[in-house]
């Protein structure tokens, strides 16, 4: 059982501010179903443009509810770039501190906020003429779109692992299937140029080198190239990495991703067996 | 307040009659058996009555029972007893929904050489026995099934597969922790190798096991120490947790049917009342080959960690599988094998009986569990839009 503290439960049992306000200044949403923790953050501004009201909607545990139901109490009165400055920490804090593995809850509360504040100040949520598609990861049709033309996608599988739409509650498979068909009934762009193995090689190398080293070191991780297959780029996951939960998410999400985008459509990454 | 408690998957009471032959082994018959004087030897004789209660309720030999210290105990000591006397052999079988007693014992193994095969299910939680002998190969050491699952309660053909194995000349053991006391188990009637029972899952304390072997199999001790348990396993006797063990297995036989009656009763109205009272609901796993006692429900959209604190404020106990009551990032891994979408996995909770619960509580329970669900929806920004869309049809 998780040790919370009596604010954390308080806050859990009577969410403050819980909601959605109509026509507010600004409004967000974070998370997804699929990922198990999910927040809706509206607000409104008064004539001095201090947050007059903010209201949420959380799905996800305690901490998360109660991340959130603080995360609306502690901003009201505040001016904008005072919100900002709220951090998780400081939600964290209001509420008496949260279990470290659940420091992510708070994390999310923070994120609508700022989502809900660029909202306001006029940053284009979606592309002019997008439409979200999967409602689980807010993919729009444009980025559907896009990620089959430019990656060749063949099937509903490809566009799930390279946009994530899709793979949430599923509701979205058929409209995906739709534009899989349009897209492919399309006249074909130029491909890529075929690359030599050697080439291909080298600039799988160039790119794990450039593009994917630097973000797992800055985690404390390293990745390391066992061997190359055709298009089987066999690695292991060194450093923080190497003893990571996620570090299967890590290796297709991330670096599968980026050598997909950057070398070949074809590639598989795969662990190298320990 | 009073305490509903159904969770009884996870642990169980100690029955009073349990702890009423236990307690004089604390201080007053606190001899050790192995001892030349009759004050330690004494309890010896105890020990061996307890052996035989355990073993009547397998269907075993006395001699085929070894005392350890836990479940996981047990699954360990049979896992490496099968890799130390058949060193030849690199090969393992288990299923995805091991429980972390097998699955992390056989992930640690296979970074030490070993080779592990885990066995799909369906989307029931169902075994195919063809996977099984798929995977088997002259390689194969043991193969390790459990016999109920503890999140879903589904049923493995454990008795086909050990034939299958034994055909091959292979190991079978199984975890059986969930599924003795619950279902009928008669060691005669199958070819099953070896066996692990947990004390405290059948209303014994916690901290006793059970290793079955059968006769005639070979066995290299997990603890080596003493004479204890025909060195099969070193370490004084836990004599009161062997007593309760006993005791529990004893009550277990006169059990047996009320469980499979009465608690099976309880179970299935509590699921049918839930599932109609709360909208987009689901039962995880087979319903037909299941254990009496236990119910697996997904509710959508909201948070199983959620739910689970706002029973405990009306003192009902039960458990969830989803990622937030484990600190991981993902929900149980026995919903994911089974291909339960995360958006169901996530609100999933476990109900889990015993022959302990009363119609009351379970009433209780059904009247309660809606508005519980009801408020979180009411919190949670997917309701509504689910709920306007099926209005809308």
């Amino acid at each position: 059982m998780w040790e919370y503290t009596d604010k954390v439960k308080e806050h859990f049992l009577n969410p403050r501010n819980v909601g959605e306000i109509e026509n507010p200044d600004g409004a967000a949403e974070v998370g997804s179903l699929a990922c198990g923790d999910a927040l809706k953050l509206t607000f409104k501004l008064d004539e001095n443009k201090r947050i007059k009201e903010a209201m949420f909607k959380t799905f996800g545990c305690a901490s998360a509810i109660a991340s959130s139901s603080a995360l609306t109490e502690m901003i009201k009165g505040m001016t904008l770039d005072e919100a900002l400055k709220v951090s998780n920490q400081d939600i964290a804090q209001y509420l008496g501190g949260l279990p470290d593995e659940k420091m992510h809850c708070s994390v999310m509360g923070k994120q609508a906020l700022e989502k809900a504040i660029e909202n306001y100040r006029g940053a284009p949520a979606l592309e002019p003429g997008a439409k979200i598609i999967c409602e689980c990861f807010g993919v729009t049709d444009k980025e559907i779109e896009r990620a089959i033309r430019e990656n060749n996608l063949a099937t509903l599988e490809d566009v799930t692992h390279y946009t994530k739409a899709g793979g949430g509650c599923g509701n979205c498979q058929d409209a995906i299937a739709q534009i899989l068909e349009r897209v492919k009934a399309e006249p074909k762009a130029e491909t890529k140029p075929k690359l030599t193995n050697i080439q291909k090689i080298r600039l799988i190398e160039e790119t794990i080198e450039r593009e994917i080293r630097p973000s797992l070191k800055h985690d404390g991780g390293d990745i390391e190239v066992i061997d190359i297959i055709g298009n089987r780029v066999i690695v292991a996951l060194r450093g923080a990495c190497a003893t990571c939960r996620a570090s299967n998410i890590t290796l297709k999400d991330f670096v599968e991703h980026r050598l997909r985008e950057l070398v070949s459509p074809d590639i598989n990454v795969e662990e190298a067996s320990k | 307040m009073k305490t509903i408690y159904l969770d009884n998957n996870a642990t169980t009471k100690v029955a009073d009659e349990v702890m009423e032959a236990m307690l004089p082994y604390f201080n007053r018959l606190y001899g050790n058996p192995s001892s030349m004087h009759t004050f330690g030897g004494q309890v010896g004789q105890r020990i061996r009555d307890a052996r035989e209660q355990v073993a009547a309720l397998l269907g075993a030999l006395p001699e085929e029972i070894v005392f350890t210290s836990c479940g996981t105990e047990s699954d360990n000591a049979a896992i490496h007893s099968a890799l130390m006397t058949r060193p030849d052999k690199k090969h393992i079988v288990i299923s995805r929904v091991e429980h972390p007693a097998v699955r992390a014992l056989c992930s640690h193994l296979g970074t030490q050489g070993y080779k592990i095969t885990e066995l799909p299910v369906d989307k029931n939680g169902l075994l195919d026995l063809e996977n099984l002998e798929i995977s088997l190969t002259p390689d194969t050491a043991i193969v390790s099934l459990m016999w109920a699952n503890n999140e879903t309660g589904v049923i493995f053909p454990v008795e086909a597969a050990a034939k299958m194995a034994h055909d091959k000349g292979i190991l079978f053991h199984t975890d059986a922790v969930q599924a003795v006391g619950k279902i009928p188990i008669n060691l005669k009637n199958n070819v099953i190798d070896m066996l692990s029972i947990s004390g405290h899952k059948l209303h014994a304390p916690k901290g006793i096991g059970v290793l079955y072997i059968r006769r005639g199999t070979k066995f290299s001790p997990f603890l080596i120490g003493g004479h204890q348990e025909k060195s099969r396993r070193g370490g004084t006797e836990n004599t009161a947790g062997i007593v309760g063990l006993g005791k529990a297995c004893e009550l277990a036989v006169k059990n047996i049917n009320t469980e499979n009656i009465r608690v099976k009763q309880l179970r299935d109205k509590l699921e049918r009342e839930l599932l109609k009272k709360i909208p987009q609901s689901r039962v995880n796993g087979d319903i037909q080959e299941r254990l009496p006692n236990t119910t697996n429900i997904s509710f959508e959209y909201v948070e199983g960690e959620a739910i689970l604190l706002l029973m405990n404020e009306l003192g009902i106990c039960a458990s969830s599988g989803s990622a937030c009551t484990s600190g991981s990032l993902q929900p149980s891994h026995v919903l994911r094998a089974m291909g339960v979408p995360f958006t169901m996995a996530h609100g999933s909770i476990r109900f889990s009986l015993s022959v302990y619960n009363t119609e009351e509580e379970v009433d209780f329970v059904i009247e309660k569990m809606p508005a519980i669900i009801e408020r979180l929806r009411g919190i949670s920004p997917f309701w509504n839009q689910v709920a306007q869309a099926c209005t809308n049809q």
